[in-house]
């Protein structure tokens, strides 16, 4: 589409944000939160909605929910209730969803987001509330339809945005912004993939510089970060074209084929379902009190745009080095770590644990699926492996070879550096008795180098640092090959 | 009783649909050792069958206990059987129960009221010490009335829900149906309490019940409000009260006329608040997971429609339309929003009236027990069977129906007294005063 007729136009943009908590026990029932398990084991006649039975609230939902809503500067309800959204479907056992409808416990609050550009922009937070997910209905198996009830009842919250955003770069840097917050506080992995994280977006556009929101639509099945971007972009294209081409764009459900990056509806609003929302009379009320906001308040820790802003003036650290440590906290956790263990703590030791991190503790993360946690490294461990570079014990290549065996390992580098013999030579006497050695066996190419060849120098050192098994302090060989060759 | 005699009476009476000759759980001792109780099929019990009177829990087995009997139980109580009842506690005369109507031993061409008319014909005949029933706008009192028992309904929340399948939870309460003051006090002491399962059980502490039975009434207020006797009240029971208030005034207590204005709302609340959450609490019984599931069905839709419009019966249908309808928007503001507005109202007055008296007389029904199939054709004319006893789960107030004597018919009277929240033991020592034992009349 042309740019002009594309800039015509001001895209609109809200997203409903579903996170899955991490409780260790289900929303209403004590059945285990976790992944996987054969299809129905993780069920109780709670889950399963055997006649007779009743929900009561886990705690640590109303805790989690409770976090979320102050770290996005919400205002908490201090009396909310719960609400049964009523529908059909094999995978909803009860026959409708607890969730939370005009009271959501959390309302009215924002979150600062940063754009690509560096500048921040604050989207508005319309509410978070609690629910439970329903299971997962299997159809791949011929005509029959196959229900798992493992995820029924697993507890989610809802964060919904204001229509606040304007761009697909926007949304994706309020969604990175989300999960950046969930995750620093300790109530959902973040995962779109796995599902742990899903997202709806709400698009509509207008004619820039009008006032009035053009009609929305909702886009659905957006399972990852890249899609979403996509998805709205696609969105915002399609809606432009419908309104150039003289048409209405109506109030539809569509979905995202990630295949053709395309929207496509899934059904039209008038044929909605009507939810029936009524106050849920097997639970009483949620109470919050002030002492209980501050007790919750006390939980949270750090989030990322503060840590990445103490780690910039604390550790004099590049930006674009604070922000990759700090896009997960598990990172940052174990940044940190590393140097506290760290015997002296200067700028150059520092920013070294840092290109560590990001590059080869980052590349292992890769190489092996692993999370910083799953991993087993120890941040001591890196700490002293970076000492052992600095104070000259071993080369930088010696390190970079010693790292991916750290994982797991009960001996500390220092120890399996000593075991092996890895220790970097240093003493000057051994390094130039090697040196001439070397020299004394390559005649013809020192002529070479003395009649102007200069770039056999490495030829020379690389001969020693090979006799020398790799152990050959680097930068004082070098000096030593410069002043041998000088003699010979 | 041999169980070759309850076997005969059960085949006329119907009131069982389960007779145990031996507890299907362990034998617990505790303060009810060795009593004999039934369980209205409403309530799980491990194990066993759980029908709600329901083609579509026919065979359903509960993995379980209620709450309830568990306790009941570990103080050492016999399971005797399950009993009958209107189809998911929805009905006032036993008639709506899938497996058929249960008969009045007084006159077996009359209902035994319901929906709890298995449990209150089990007692009256006298196969149990106590039965288990529910009451969720009458279901224990007017049954109560209609055998001659002692039905207790206590306030809700004092008993946990946990194990009872919901027909309105916000109203549904579990009671006891009784020969005697003393078994009804013993039952309600042990079932009460907080239960964590139940999130709307109350933690208030639990009075000893049977303690209050020796208690003295001197002085207690007894409120009389005109909205409870109106038109259609039967003349012997008029007179019945009439007895009962000169009984109370020899005692010495002191009768007081008071008014609760919003009582004539209460049927139309009732009907709506129940239904609606009827409508949403009866969704889990779809033919997938457990329960009826039609056969030859051809799709999700059908399987849904199907196995739900052959699974229940037609007052269940009818219910779970009218609470459809109250909650869809667009009619959930005139209806649902409304009528959570004048329970509020309702709930006014009984907290108004409990500031100046101790007690609330009333009749339990306009009528004493009506013939089979009298008001089937009439829903409405049923619905107002419950006029008295509606309030008090529209309020949550604990209300019970004690027996006082026989209409000229030879059929039992019963009157209904109600109390604030968990005043439980004022209700148990009025009860004690008026009480007449009617069933030493009933012949077999
Ligand atoms: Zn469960």
């Amino acid at each position: 589409m042309d740019t002009a007729i594309f800039s015509k136009y001001e895209p609109v943009i809200g997203l409903e944000v579903h996170a899955q908590m991490l409780t260790k026990s289900k929303a209403f029932c004590t059945c285990s939160t976790e992944f996987g398990g054969a299809p129905n084991t993780r069920t109780c006649p709670i889950c399963l909605a055997h006649p007779g039975t009743l929900p009561t609230l886990n705690e640590n939902l109303l805790r989690f929910i409770v976090r979320m809503g102050i770290a996005t500067h919400c205002e908490i309800r201090p009396r909310s209730i719960f609400a049964r959204k009523n529908y059909f479907y094999p995978d909803l056992p009860k026959g409708y969803q607890i969730s939370q409808y005009d009271t959501p416990i959390c309302h009215n609050g924002f979150i600062e987001t940063e754009l690509p550009d560096g500048e921040t922009k604050r989207i508005g937070i319309t509410r978070i509330h609690m629910e439970e997910d329903s299971g997962k209905s299997i159809h791949d198996f011929g005509t029959e339809t196959l229900v798992d009830l493992n995820r029924a009842g697993v507890p989610l919250i809802e964060i919904v945005s204001e229509p606040d955003m304007r761009s697909s770069d926007q949304a994706y840097a309020y969604l990175t912004a989300i999960k950046s917050i969930v995750t620093y506080l300790g109530i959902c992995d973040g995962n779109m993939e796995e599902g742990s994280l899903r997202c709806d977006a709400n698009v509509s556009v207008r004619l820039r510089g009008t006032e009035k929101f053009g009609q929305k639509t909702e886009v659905k099945n957006l399972n990852s970060f890249r899609n979403v971007k996509l998805a709205i972009e696609a969105e915002i294209v399609r809606q432009i074209a419908v309104i150039e081409e003289g048409g209405v764009v109506l109030h539809q459900t569509m979905a995202f084929d990630p295949n053709k990056s395309l929207t496509r509806a899934m059904r039209t609003k008038e044929d909605a379902h009507d939810y029936r929302y009524f106050p849920e009379p097997d639970l009483v009320p949620v109470t919050i009190t002030k002492e209980y906001i501050d007790e919750v308040r006390a939980e949270i820790p750090e989030l990322q745009r503060d840590r990445r802003d103490r780690f910039i003036r604390d550790f004099e650290l590049p930006k674009y080095d604070a922000d990759v440590l700090t896009v997960d906290k598990a990172t940052a956790d174990f940044f940190e770590q590393a140097i506290e263990a760290l015997a002296g703590k200067s700028n150059e030791v520092i920013k070294s644990i840092s290109n560590y991190t990001m590059g080869d503790v980052m590349r292992m993360l890769t190489e092996r699926k692993a999370t910083i946690k799953s991993l087993g490294l120890l941040p001591s461990h890196l700490a002293e492996l970076i000492t052992l570079v600095t104070d000259g014990t071993i080369s930088n290549k010696i390190a970079k070879d010693l790292l991916p065996e750290l994982p797991g390992n009960q001996k500390s580098p220092k120890e399996i550096v000593q075991d092996r013999g890895m220790i970097q030579v240093s003493d000057e006497g051994a390094l130039r008795q090697a040196i001439r050695t070397i020299l004394e066996g390559n005649p013809d190419n020192i002529a070479k180098y003395k009649s102007g060849k200069v770039n056999l120098f490495g030829f020379f050192v690389g001969q020693t640092m090979k006799a020398m098994g790799g152990k050959a302090n680097p930068t004082l060989l070098n000096e030593l090959v410069k002043e041998e060759l000088e003699k010979a | 009783m041999t169980s070759q005699r309850l076997q005969e009476l059960n085949t006329s009476l119907n009131c069982f649909l389960k007779v145990f000759d031996v507890p299907p759980h362990t034998i617990q001792t505790g303060k009810l050792d060795g009593m004999r109780i039934a369980v209205k099929d409403v309530l799980a019990l491990k194990g066993e069958r759980l029908t709600c009177g329901s083609k579509i829990l026919e065979n359903f087995t509960s993995l379980y206990d209620a709450t309830c009997v568990e306790r009941l139980i570990s103080a050492g109580a016999l399971v005797v059987g399950k009993t009958n009842m209107d189809e998911f506690a929805m009905g006032s005369s036993n008639e709506n129960s899938a497996f058929g109507a249960v008969r009045n031993p007084w006159d077996i061409s009359r209902v035994p009221g319901g929906s709890s008319g298995g449990s209150a014909v089990a007692t009256a005949i006298g196969s149990c010490d106590m039965a288990l029933g529910t009451d969720t706008g009458g279901s224990i009192r007017q049954p109560a009335a209609f055998t001659g028992t002692i039905g207790f309904k206590p306030t809700y929340g004092r008993i946990s829900r946990y194990g009872l399948t919901a027909f309105a939870s916000s109203f549904d309460t579990v009671g006891t149906f009784s020969r005697t003051l003393e078994s009804a006090a013993r039952s309600l002491e042990v079932m009460s309490g907080k239960d964590e399962r139940d999130a709307t059980s109350a933690d208030v502490p639990v009075d000893e019940y049977s303690l209050s039975l020796s208690g003295n009434v001197k002085g207690l207020r007894i409120g009389l409000a005109e909205e409870y006797f109106g038109e259609g009240i039967e003349p012997d029971i008029r007179e019945a009260i009439e007895t009962v208030k000169a009984k109370l005034v020899a005692a010495g207590c002191i009768l007081v006329p008071v008014s609760m204005p919003h009582t004539k709302y209460s049927i139309a609340v009732y009907y709506i608040l129940t239904t609606a959450e009827a409508s949403s609490n009866l969704a889990r019984f779809d033919g997938i997971r457990y329960g009826y599931r039609t056969p030859g069905a051809h799709s999700l839709a059908e399987t849904y429609v199907h196995s739900r419009s052959e699974g229940f019966g037609q007052e269940v249908k009818r219910r779970i339309m009218l609470g459809t309808y109250v909650l869809s928007s667009g009619y959930y503001d005139a209806y649902y929003t409304r009528a959570q507005k004048v329970r509020r109202l309702i709930k006014q007055d009984f907290t108004t009236v409990f500031k100046s008296v101790d007690a609330l007389l009333t009749p339990t029904t306009p009528t004493t027990a009506f013939k089979l199939g009298e008001k089937l054709s009439d829903p409405l004319s049923m619905y107002l069977n419950d006029i008295y006893t509606v309030s008090a789960n529209i309020s949550g107030s604990p209300a019970a129906s004690i027996p006082v004597g026989l209409d000229r018919n030879g059929l039992p009277i019963g009157v209904q007294l109600i109390t604030d929240s968990f005043k439980e033991s004022v209700l148990f020592s009025l009860a004690k005063e008026i009480h007449v034992d009617v069933l030493s009349r009933l012949t077999l």
